[in-house]
């Protein structure tokens, strides 16, 4: 795989005030990947993401995002990202079709609200209020709304947060979908199982610092390698596989 | 293709129009209590006022006095109550005072008995110069047939020449309706703005809306445009109903209604700025109701919506006359009665310019997007 950046983040440093968020951070995301950033609350996760999606200001640094830089090119680049907020909520009172359309609008993009929905499985919510939906659903219909101008990039963070193992599952299928069909996507978890299966690669945040970048498998083989045991053995199953074996793997709308 | 910020505005203005129709509290707030308050004060018009009469036991009917007292149309008696109970409520005020009549004996002057209450003098004051009337008149009666027998001519005292001027009849709904009218946009554009700024806020609505590439005044505008089309809507209703249900004046017809919802929007436009501001110093939702108490009760009380500001003293009448709402039902009033076109309201336009700019410097300096 030729490995062509898309994103490159150099030196990144965010200050509020006298405190600094994030301390000189350096990445780079591959076109095509899904790259997930992770690390405990507060390390500074979802700033970088919101100056990388041009939400916030940075201190000092230097950002290209698909070959535009964020201090000069803000405008192009919204135009070529999704974006998906922790606990954001939708326009009140309008029912799925009606945001999409809002959207469509914002992004100054000719879009149906069942092309849209169809591609996150809510066809039968259309008429249906967010406020009203399941946890996956909302975040489906989130995931929904960051494709609406065809992004080359979709930033996710902690999508599946509180969600059931079925639909947390559903979400990965989902996510993994988006990627299949060209579209790069940049997400947060605090779940390492998730990062685990679902990531291409991962880059560990801590105090604001990035402490390690690589695919989830050769972080587990360098920490293999250095003589690093389990406590416990592991089965061949875990209890999640016994949940999801017990219970069933379709999802559960309500 | 080309990036539109109109369709962007367009399409907030949209959503937020669809979102305003939907909510409870516009259209209560807009609409159903304008109406319920026009409904209420224009059923009890019509001057209004209305003395109440308590007719003691054994007081003559046939009596002059009383037949001529039974002519005045605000007079208004009371026969249904015990000797007891007229006495405690005359002197609760909710009756205004006690008549009692002995029948009519030729050559004998005529007794009247009239109890007053100190709870209700100044309507007290009104029969008193209604009675003063007709004895006046019956003395009037007897002394003419004094003179037609004496021959001796008197000069008379007054020389009482009374015209009456054809005009429009004011009505208590011409009154009430504009500053219905001015109140629902005050409300409208103080509350209004202000819960749908501080809520898209704090549920990251806006900032969801920054991740595309909308433009700061796109959101601004669309929701301005949404609101100024819902309220002019909701004037255009409160005025058809006004006029075909109670005969509200709209001396120039279409062109009075036109300049009325000039107005308004001027009006709503100014308000929305109290609503930008309020949005920008409440931390949450439930500040947002006594701050914009604040901004809406003193202009619903001392602008004149529901009685004119000059029944206030004179030191209140200033504090009235640097209100915007003052100045806004001043205008509307003048254009929907008196037919008055903008370039005559001048004064009043002057004075809510002066506002606009005020407020908007304020929620320039206060409003926070995030």
């Amino acid at each position: 795989m030729a490995n062509q950046p898309i994103i490159t983040v150099k030196n990144l440093v965010k200050n509020y005030g006298d405190f600094q968020a994030v301390k000189g951070i350096s990445f780079e995301v591959y076109e095509g990947e899904i790259f997930g950033l992770l690390g405990p609350n507060g390390a500074g996760k979802t700033t970088t993401l919101e100056v990388i999606e041009t939400l916030r200001e940075k201190t000092s640094g230097e950002i290209i995002v698909d070959g535009f830089n964020i201090e000069t090119d803000a405008d192009n680049i919204k135009q070529r990202i999704g974006v998906q907020l922790q606990a954001a909520g939708y326009y009140p009172n309008l029912n799925l079709s009606e945001l999409i359309v809002l959207f469509s609008g914002l992004y100054g993009i000719n879009k149906t609200p069942m092309e849209m929905l169809e591609k996150v499985a809510l066809t039968d919510k259309a008429k249906a209020k967010y406020k009203d939906l399941s946890g996956g659903q909302k975040q489906r219909f989130s995931i929904a709304t960051t494709l609406i101008n065809n992004p080359r990039i979709i930033f996710l963070d902690e999508p599946t947060t509180g969600l059931d193992p079925q639909a947390r599952r559903n979400l990965w299928d989902l996510i993994r979908e988006i990627r299949d069909a060209g579209t790069t996507v940049v997400i947060t978890t605090h779940y390492m199982d998730e990062a685990e299966v679902l990531c291409d690669r991962v880059a560990f945040v801590d105090g604001g610092h990035i402490i390690g970048i690589d695919t989830p498998d050769h972080f587990i083989d360098q920490l293999v390698a250095t003589g690093f045991e389990r406590e416990k053995q592991t089965k061949g199953a875990n209890l999640e596989d016994v949940f999801i074996n017990l219970t069933g793997k379709e999802w559960r709308e309500n | 293709m080309q990036y539109s910020n109109t369709r962007a505005t367009l399409a907030i203005a949209k959503a937020s129009f669809r979102s305003i129709i939907r909510s409870p509290s516009a259209v209560v707030f807009s609409l159903a209590f304008p109406l319920i308050f026009i409904l209420v004060f224009a059923n009890i018009g019509g001057g209004g006022m209305s003395i109440d009469v308590g007719v003691a036991k054994g007081c003559d009917t046939l009596n002059p006095v009383y037949q001529a007292l039974k002519k005045n149309p605000i007079v208004h008696f009371i026969k249904d109550q015990t000797t007891d109970e007229m006495n405690k409520n005359l002197a609760k005020g909710s009756i205004d005072a006690i008549i009692d009549l002995k029948p009519f004996v030729p050559i004998t002057p005529l007794n009247v008995n009239v109890q007053y209450s100190k709870a209700s003098e100044s309507k007290g004051a009104i029969l008193k110069s209604a009675l003063n009337n007709i004895f006046y008149r019956m003395q009037s009666t007897q002394l003419e047939k004094i003179q037609s027998y004496s021959g001796i001519k008197l000069s008379n005292v007054v020389n009482l020449k009374e015209t009456t001027v054809t005009g429009r009849e004011y009505k208590y709904i011409d009154f009430i309706l504009p500053g219905q009218l001015g109140f629902s946009l005050l409300s409208s554009g103080v509350f209004g703005t202000a819960f749908v700024f501080i809520s898209l806020r704090l549920t990251m609505v806006i900032k969801r809306f920054f991740a595309t590439p909308v433009k700061k005044y796109s959101i601004v505008l669309g929701e301005a445009l949404a609101r100024i089309v819902f309220s002019l809507l909701g004037a255009l209703f409160i005025i058809m109903v006004g006029h075909f249900a109670f005969g509200f004046t709209l001396i120039h017809g279409f062109i009075t209604v036109l300049n009325m919802l000039v107005l308004a929007a001027i009006g709503l436009i100014i308000f929305m700025g109290f609503g930008f501001t309020i949005s920008g110093i409440a931390k949450n939702e439930s500040t947002v109701p006594p701050l914009s108490n604040i901004i809406t009760l003193p202009q619903f009380l001392l602008s004149g919506t529901f009685f004119s500001v000059t029944a206030f003293p004179t030191w209140l009448q200033y504090v009235s006359n640097a209100l915007p709402l003052t100045h806004l039902n001043n205008a509307m009033r003048k254009v929907a009665f008196e037919g008055a076109g903008l370039g005559d309201v001048t004064h009043q336009l002057f004075i809510l310019l002066i506002w606009g700019i005020a407020v908007y410097a304020v929620a320039v300096k206060t409003f926070k997007w995030e």
